[in-house]
């Protein structure tokens, strides 16, 4: 079972909260002004970090799938 | 009429049943203008996931749960108008002044100003500073009024946060009493006619406004005296001032950025206070986990800064489970600008559809024991809020949701940190006295809504 982060750039509204949480998984991208995810199956070391960049996304726009693979 | 397999159109959509006597032509406006509650409920249990009701001439289509939420909140901007479907707030803002940025100036103004997220620990000191100024004269112990209370605090942090620390330091009471009347100018009433003679709530209103005004002329007329001053010393104001705009006009800028952050953070931070005190044994486990974060530190207390305020999981539970019953919006509302479909229905331009955080927040399937306050709902494993992102709606949803949300918690969590460190708290009035006044659509809390504090014992 491993990490897989997923970003809605649909809804992402360029708070970039994301980046301070997890920044080896998020970067911006300042032509769109919409997150980019580095690494959508980050270690699991990073774990915490990716919790917290969802858990407070000011747009919601981030989540986790588990990956059972 | 036999069921066909085209779209259907607003006439297929069910209308909710009558409770208060359609007695002026306006459809549901009486209902809506004293208890829209039970109004949206209705929508909701006589009709599903979409249902409409009638405002004056206006058909509004409401829908309800995760697939027809979503819909409404991702349906493409060019084909929703904000402005046109909340007339209230239009004599308010003043000729003018934009009701709503779209998502891409919202985004640009997030890059540049003051909701940036590397503006937040600045913002933590400053709201910290501000409770701080608002606690000094309470004594050891006495009562106060909640709403009063949180209604001028959350002035006074907007107003340093948004506009400026200058521009805080030269408003007072009367700013947060004039603020507070222009709230209640939000009657629904306007959806008749916002300009209609002889309507109390409007005279407030327009009183409200132009007493702001003078005051914001006279803080110019003031900083024009003054002169120029450094450039580290500007805040937004003096900008507005140089490009030679009104005093009409900067005021009705200035109230349309506090709007949206004030009546919401005001109504939320009291609602929270209120329910802790509902449930000591909530209260105590908050206390003790901010007696617990902030007891380190090399003077013996912690610095309220963005840091520490960025993970308090028992009062944030706290706060969105109280956001989740309470919702400041009950309704969030669109016109339709290019037809749009909506649970299967073509919805035509002129059509204002609708959905409610005060329903979907509380629907059966996605939050078991709707009523009940729980802020275990938001621990890991449950976390009902991200795991119903269309139906947990509090700030709404999508490209729309409140931009201001980051700042509003953070908001809270500052105000709790500082309050329930130096006070405890309990209620004065029975629990289920405490209620909101839904007869604006700004809603606010009803008086009598006092509390009881004595400081606690270091």
């Amino acid at each position: 079972m491993s990490l897989h982060v997923v970003a809605d750039r649909d809804i992402c509204q360029g708070h970039q909260m994301c980046q301070g949480e997890a920044p080896d998984v998020f970067a911006f991208d300042e032509e769109a002004d919409v997150v980019v995810v580095l690494d959508e199956s980050p270690d699991e070391s990073l774990r915490s970090q990716v919790v917290a960049a969802v858990t407070y996304c000011p747009a919601m726009a981030l989540a986790i799938e588990e990956d059972r693979s | 009429m036999t069921v066909t397999d085209r779209t259907l159109g607003v006439a297929d959509i069910p209308e909710v049943s009558v409770a208060v006597p359609d007695e002026d032509g306006h459809g549901h406006l009486a209902e809506l203008r004293t208890d829209p509650v039970a109004l949206l409920e209705r929508v909701y249990a006589e009709c599903g996931a979409i249902g409409r009701f009638r405002i004056a001439d206006k058909e509004v289509i409401m829908v309800t749960g995760a697939e027809a939420n979503e819909q409404f909140f991702k349906a493409p901007e060019s084909t929703l108008d904000q402005a046109a479907a909340y007339p209230f707030m239009t004599p308010i803002f003043g000729h003018g002044v934009v009701f709503d940025a779209s998502p891409e100036e919202r985004q640009q103004a997030l890059k540049n100003q003051a909701l940036r997220g590397d503006q937040m620990r600045g913002h933590a000191t400053t709201i910290e500073n501000e409770i701080n100024r608002m606690v000094a004269d309470w004594g050891d112990e006495g009562e106060v009024d909640l709403l009063d209370f949180f209604a001028e605090l959350t002035i006074y942090n907007t107003a340093a946060c948004l506009v400026g620390l200058p521009f805080r330091e030269e408003i007072d009471a009367r700013f947060a009493a004039a603020y507070h009347g222009l709230e209640r100018g939000t009657d629904a009433l306007a959806y008749v006619d916002p300009y209609m003679e002889g309507v109390e709530s409007f005279e407030i209103r327009d009183r409200s406004r132009e007493t702001l005004v003078a005051l914001v002329q006279d803080i110019i007329d003031r900083r024009r005296v003054r002169g120029t001053v450094p450039k580290d010393q500007r805040d937004l104001l003096d900008v507005l001032i140089s490009l030679d705009m009104s005093a009409d006009y900067i005021t009705g800028v200035f109230i349309s950025m506090l709007f949206a952050g004030h009546h919401t953070s005001s109504g939320t931070s009291a609602w929270s206070l209120i329910e802790l005190m509902r449930h000591p044994d909530v209260m105590a486990e908050v206390v003790t986990e901010l007696d617990d974060l902030y007891a380190d530190g090399p003077d013996g207390r912690v610095e309220i800064s963005f840091q520490a305020l960025r993970s308090i999981p028992q009062l944030e539970s706290v706060i969105k489970e109280t956001l989740r019953l309470h919702p400041p919006l009950i309704i969030l509302m669109r016109q339709v600008v290019e037809e749009i479909e909506l649970a299967g229905h073509l919805i035509p331009p002129g059509t204002i559809v609708a959905s409610s955080p005060r329903v979907s927040n509380r629907l059966a399937e996605d939050f078991p024991e709707p009523q009940s306050f729980d802020p275990t709902r938001y621990r890991d494993g449950r976390q009902e809020d991200l795991q119903n992102r269309w139906t947990w709606i509090p700030f709404g949803a999508g490209k729309h949701r409140c931009v201001g949300n980051a700042f509003a918690m953070m908001q809270i969590k500052a105000i709790f940190s500082v309050l329930l460190r130096d006070f405890e708290f309990e209620l004065v009035q029975p629990s289920e006295t405490y209620r909101d006044d839904y007869s604006k659509m700004v809603i606010q809390l009803q008086r009598p809504c006092r509390a009881r504090y004595v400081r606690r014992q270091q």
